[in-house]
């Protein structure tokens, strides 16, 4: 981990420094919250994290907002407009049900990271766990390492782009969203198949790597998605019921 | 929910904080399981001196155990933390247990050995930690669990890590589903149980196979091949501390390394009060695969 004090920032205004050792996860996200937050300052960094849950979540303004360290649960949950950095790992749920802004995850994220997401751009250089961007609804996941098991469990519109490998069941129950993976798939999950990469998919594979700022050949990935076999009853299965 | 916190420490210079590490982790899953709470300590000089056999006990205060030992047991001492008694003597654990059974049927034994002292109650954890002396407590490995009760009764009994083998502990996070019928199984087989508990079902099916010749990755495999439901399970022994999720692997769980000590919980929140943490090789176990640190 970096050294979590004495660090200048690089942003030329000085950022706001909040100290989880001595104010609490409500202060600080009462001072995020604020009307006038934004104009207080742009930059906020968060020391001493030492995995609270639930750190910088429901934010709403353009703030830039780096966290010096490991957060529990639903760091930067509900996110809206916010750029947030966790200079660590993140627990259960990072980013759940943002709205659009950016979350980086500088190490790991635990499960469920980027859970039932609307939009905005999600990036987890290190891996992510088991159901990474499970019922997404618009969001784009990229992730530098390998996801877990049931990943886009469900998902319904967004991209994830997965530079490692992924595990069992990827993309079970898949409604739509557009899923990438460089490495082995250990399984696909119920009605998600492999799918031809034209050039609209290599065009936006580069542009999710580019605004990810990860350093990968779009050709290099293959490209996953719905059969649409679940979407409609059909009578032929009525006596499995 | 429920909280785990568990520390295998290699660094003897560590022994002496060990409680004092184990206490500050139990109060960061507080949350996790407010009701209930226990603990597995292993080499403390005075829950478990060497040279004598320790036996937990609930239902029985440490005057009474006392009484009823003195004439069938040399040496006997006993020591109070909250709702357990821990006794020991020079004697064999099978000495110390068969006297126990004869002279205190009424108490539950909830562990035993030459090496583990278990102490559990109901209430705060942070308050059951401080009538444990949990902070004084030193030796080379601890588990800890908070417990959110669901699948039966919160009593000091129901509370964890279950110790049902020699020196042997097990504490769960999640549910099985199918225990009632492999409690059934182990009847049939001659395995008394002192509750309708799930997670004693769990700690039996170990005890069991331990028992039977297998080393404790093996018997792990085959409890992940047999039990449904959900659980993330720290599993300690006399030399050993491993763990093992499920096939979903719904229950959190994180490891952390250095070459100091391994420590297992539930959020990065409870390793955090580790030294050295910041340079810790930190990881989430796989689903279905065993981890085993040894001594």
């Amino acid at each position: 981990m970096e050294a979590l004090t004495g660090t200048p920032p690089e942003a030329t205004v000085p950022a706001t420094v909040v100290d989880l050792g001595s104010s609490s996860v409500r202060d600080l996200n009462q001072a995020l919250h604020a009307p006038d937050a934004a104009l207080r300052a742009t930059h906020w960094r968060v020391l001493n994290p030492r995995g609270a849950h639930s750190v910088a979540c429901g934010l709403t303004e353009d703030l830039s907002v780096d966290i010096e360290g490991h957060v529990g649960y639903y760091c930067a949950g509900m996110n809206q407009r916010a750029t947030v950095a966790v200079h660590g790992n993140a627990g259960v749920g990072v980013a759940e049900n943002m709205m659009s802004g950016t979350v980086r995850v500088r190490g790991n994220a635990s499960q469920s990271a980027g859970a039932t997401a609307h939009g905005g751009l999600i990036v987890v250089e290190g891996d992510a766990a088991a159901r990474c961007g499970i019922s997404m609804k618009g969001v784009d996941i990229v992730v530098g390492g390998s996801v877990g098991h049931m990943s886009a469990f469900m998902g319904q519109a967004g991209r994830l782009v997965v530079c490692g490998d992924a595990g069992d069941g990827l993309g079970d129950s898949l409604y739509e969203a557009r899923l990438y993976v460089k490495g082995t798939v250990k399984s696909l999950g119920a009605d998600c198949v492999e799918k031809p990469v034209r050039e609209e998919h290599l065009a936006e594979l580069a542009e999710l790597l580019k605004a990810a700022e990860i350093d990968e050949d779009p050709a290099a990935f293959r490209r996953y998605g719905s059969a649409r076999g679940l979407y409609h009853f059909q009578v032929d299965n009525a006596g499995a019921y | 929910m429920c909280g785990i916190v568990g520390l295998h420490l290699r660094e003897p210079a560590l022994y002496p904080r060990l409680g004092e590490l184990l206490t500050a982790m139990l109060g960061q899953v507080v949350e996790r399981g407010p009701d209930s709470a226990g603990v597995a300590v292993y080499g403390d000089p005075k829950l478990t001196p060497p040279g004598r056999a320790t036996v937990s006990l609930l239902e029985a205060d440490s005057d009474v155990v006392e009484a009823a030992l003195r004439d069938r047991i040399p040496e006997v001492v006993t020591i109070t933390a909250d709702a357990t008694t821990v006794v020991h003597a020079p004697v064999t654990a099978d000495v110390l247990l068969a006297a126990v059974a004869a002279a205190l049927p009424q108490a539950t034994v909830i562990g035993s050995g030459t090496d583990v002292a278990v102490m559990k109650g109901t209430g705060h954890p942070d308050h059951l930690a401080a009538s444990f002396g949990l902070a004084r407590a030193q030796g080379w490995q601890g588990v800890g669990h908070t417990r959110m009760a669901t699948e039966s009764a919160v009593t000091p009994a129901g509370a964890h890590p279950f110790s049902v083998g020699p020196d042997q502990c097990l504490v769960h996070n999640g549910s099985f589903a199918n225990h009632a019928t492999i409690r059934r199984e182990l009847r049939a087989q001659g395995v008394a149980f002192d509750s309708e508990n799930d997670s004693e079902v769990g700690a039996r099916f170990v005890a069991h196979h331990l028992a039977h010749g297998a080393d404790l990755e093996k018997a792990l495999r085959l409890l992940c091949e047999r039990f449904d439901g959900f659980y993330t399970l720290l599993v300690a022994t006399g030399d050993s501390f491993a763990v093992v999720r499920d096939a979903i692997a719904c229950k959190p769980a994180l490891v952390a390394e250095t070459s100091a000590w391994v420590a297992m919980a539930s959020e990065y929140r409870a390793l955090s009060v580790l030294p050295g943490v910041e340079s810790a090789r930190i990881f989430e176990p796989e689903p279905e695969e065993v981890y085993v640190w040894k001594r």
